[in-house]
């Protein structure tokens, strides 16, 4: 994308008929790091890869509980995101004060694609540089959505956000199908593999990703390290005995040449407050 | 009043502002002191298929049985019964506030609508906000109804007190009938042992209640939906030898 005379006001049009503004917003959403949803009938995983601003500090917190029911992973500027997560878990409690029952996730994500609608469409706003992947349960059972700052929704059976998502993509593309009777561990695991393919040839460890499910009757919580090393440990150890044992490293697996990879924690053209 | 400042008396009046007076006259009738067309008792219960509701279709002006084809039991959605007594004008009022509630609802379009427990919270919290600012709605509702299979039933009194059970009543009602309820209430009733049980309880605020009158309606909500019957009334007995010769004990009195 390249600078025109158009896109400096959110309020322009261009004369192709598009708002550059919202476009370069959902440019900065392709700059943070990977966040990943997908569902099955009845549990939502969202996981998403923990990046450090150096290896000094700690990593940025991506993944938010809104309710025992709804939970969503960002990527972008997580400023943004904090203060759209604030806003999803005050309708959450609102509703449930209201009617002591659980705000319906298909409800929430109108709200909140609303919301930034305004934000595109105010010549003293921007919109928010946040793309949100939001999973959640209502009396249909579990959902899984994308709130982009445009102000549209999607509903997904699986997606991925932020760098090198694409790659996490081509893997959910080939599986997506049978997600839907997955159980929860299957799901779990395809989470973590999918986590794995935005990584790009770096060891996957517990401590590169966090994961978080919920579904019918399982409130909406994170896995512990050692759990998601676990699942790690499965298909790792797969590739390591086929790699003992034939010498040739399987393709769905490769884990061993990973070992040179410095390839996460170097990108320069990333602005600090985008993670 | 008086004061004195640095040796000066300085006098100040506090003037009688007849402005307060009116105000606090437009301020008394921005809110409800007392009901004037009350509706009586509600008697509900949990039965094996749903939720029973009965009321009688009187509207009292004080002690005047003015209105006699009061409807105070109204269906709410799909899934709930919301029945009455008190101000029949704030009852009508809470009816549009629900109107407006289920039509959103309906609006969505997606699959998710309200149930009697949404329902019933919606108006504990309507309910106890009026409360709160001293201008309540003067009823007490009671509020039935049946969602996938879970029935429910509950009441909200005019100051918000607000809580569930297997029957309940209200006004006359919880000092007549959950006495025989509490006595004779099972949960598997069936629909007509049900539909009994409700009769005897209004039988006995009809001879015992003065607004009552007799001309009642008995409503059903199950996973189906919602029937209210039709007006009728109930058998009277009043051949009690009691009361043949009623002053027969202490002639000259009234």
């Amino acid at each position: 994308m390249f600078r025109n005379q158009y896109d400096t006001d959110v309020t322009t049009w261009s004369p192709t008929g598009r708002l550059f503004q919202v476009e370069y917003a959902m440019e900065a959403v392709k700059q943070g790091s990977a966040a990943i949803g997908l569902r099955s009938r009845s549990h939502v995983v969202l996981a998403c890869v923990n990046k450090a601003q150096s290896e000094l500090s700690s990593h940025q917190k991506k993944i938010f509980k809104v309710d025992d029911h709804i939970g969503v992973a960002i990527a972008g500027l997580t400023a943004d995101g904090r203060v759209l997560s604030r806003y999803m878990r005050s309708e959450a409690i609102n509703h449930s004060f209201t009617y002591e029952s659980p705000l319906p996730v298909g409800r929430l994500v109108v709200h909140l694609a609303d919301k930034a609608q305004v934000c595109t469409q105010r010549s003293w706003k921007r919109p928010y540089g946040v793309g949100l992947l939001v999973g959640g349960l209502d009396e249909s059972g579990a959902h899984l959505y994308y709130n982009c700052p445009s102000g549209n929704y999607f509903e997904y059976q699986a997606f991925a956000i932020g760098s090198r998502s694409q790659a996490a993509k081509t893997y959910l593309e080939r599986r997506f199908e049978s997600f839907g009777d997955s159980s929860r561990e299957d799901l779990i695991k395809d989470a973590i593999l999918a986590v794995r393919e935005t990584l790009q040839g770096e060891t996957l460890k517990s401590s590169l990703c966090t994961v978080s499910v919920l579904g019918v009757g399982e409130p909406f919580h994170f896995l512990d390290q050692e759990t998601i090393q676990k699942v790690i440990d499965t298909f790792e150890k797969v590739a390591e005995d086929e790699e003992g044992e034939a010498g040739e490293g399987d393709a769905e697996a490769a884990a061993a040449p990973a070992e040179q990879g410095g390839g996460g924690a170097g990108d320069q053209d990333v602005a600090p407050m985008e993670m | 009043m008086l004061l004195i400042l640095w040796g000066v008396l300085i006098q100040f009046t506090i003037p009688i502002d007849n402005g307060d007076a009116l105000k606090n006259a437009e301020a008394d009738s921005q809110r409800t002191l007392y009901p004037y067309v009350t509706g009586t008792s509600i008697v509900a219960i949990k039965y094996k298929d749903g939720v029973l509701m009965a009321s009688d279709m009187g509207g009292s002006y004080g002690s005047t049985l003015r209105y006699k084809n009061i409807e105070r039991v109204k269906a709410i959605g799909k899934h709930s019964l919301l029945g009455a007594s008190g101000e029949i004008s704030d009852f009508q009022e809470i009816l549009r506030y629900l109107d407006e509630l289920v039509l959103n609802d309906n609006m969505w379009d997606d699959g998710n609508s309200l149930g009697p427990k949404e329902v019933h919270n919606y108006l504990t919290r309507v309910m106890y906000n009026r409360r709160n600012k001293f201008n309540p709605l003067w009823n007490t509702l009671v509020l039935g109804g049946v969602k996938n299979g879970e029935i429910y039933l509950g009441m909200v009194s005019m100051i918000g007190v607000s809580f569930e059970d297997n029957h309940v009543a209200t006004g006359f009602g919880n000092h007549l009938a959950r006495p025989i309820l509490r006595d004779e209430w099972r949960a598997d009733l069936s629909f007509e042992d049900g539909v009994k049980l409700l009769e005897k309880c209004m039988r006995v605020l009809l001879y015992r209640d003065r607004s009552a009158i007799n001309k009642l309606q008995i409503a059903k909500i199950t996973e189906e939906g919602v029937t209210v019957s039709q007006p009728y009334s109930l058998k009277t007995f009043w051949e009690f030898q009691a009361f043949h010769n009623p002053t027969a004990g202490a002639q000259g009195s009234w």
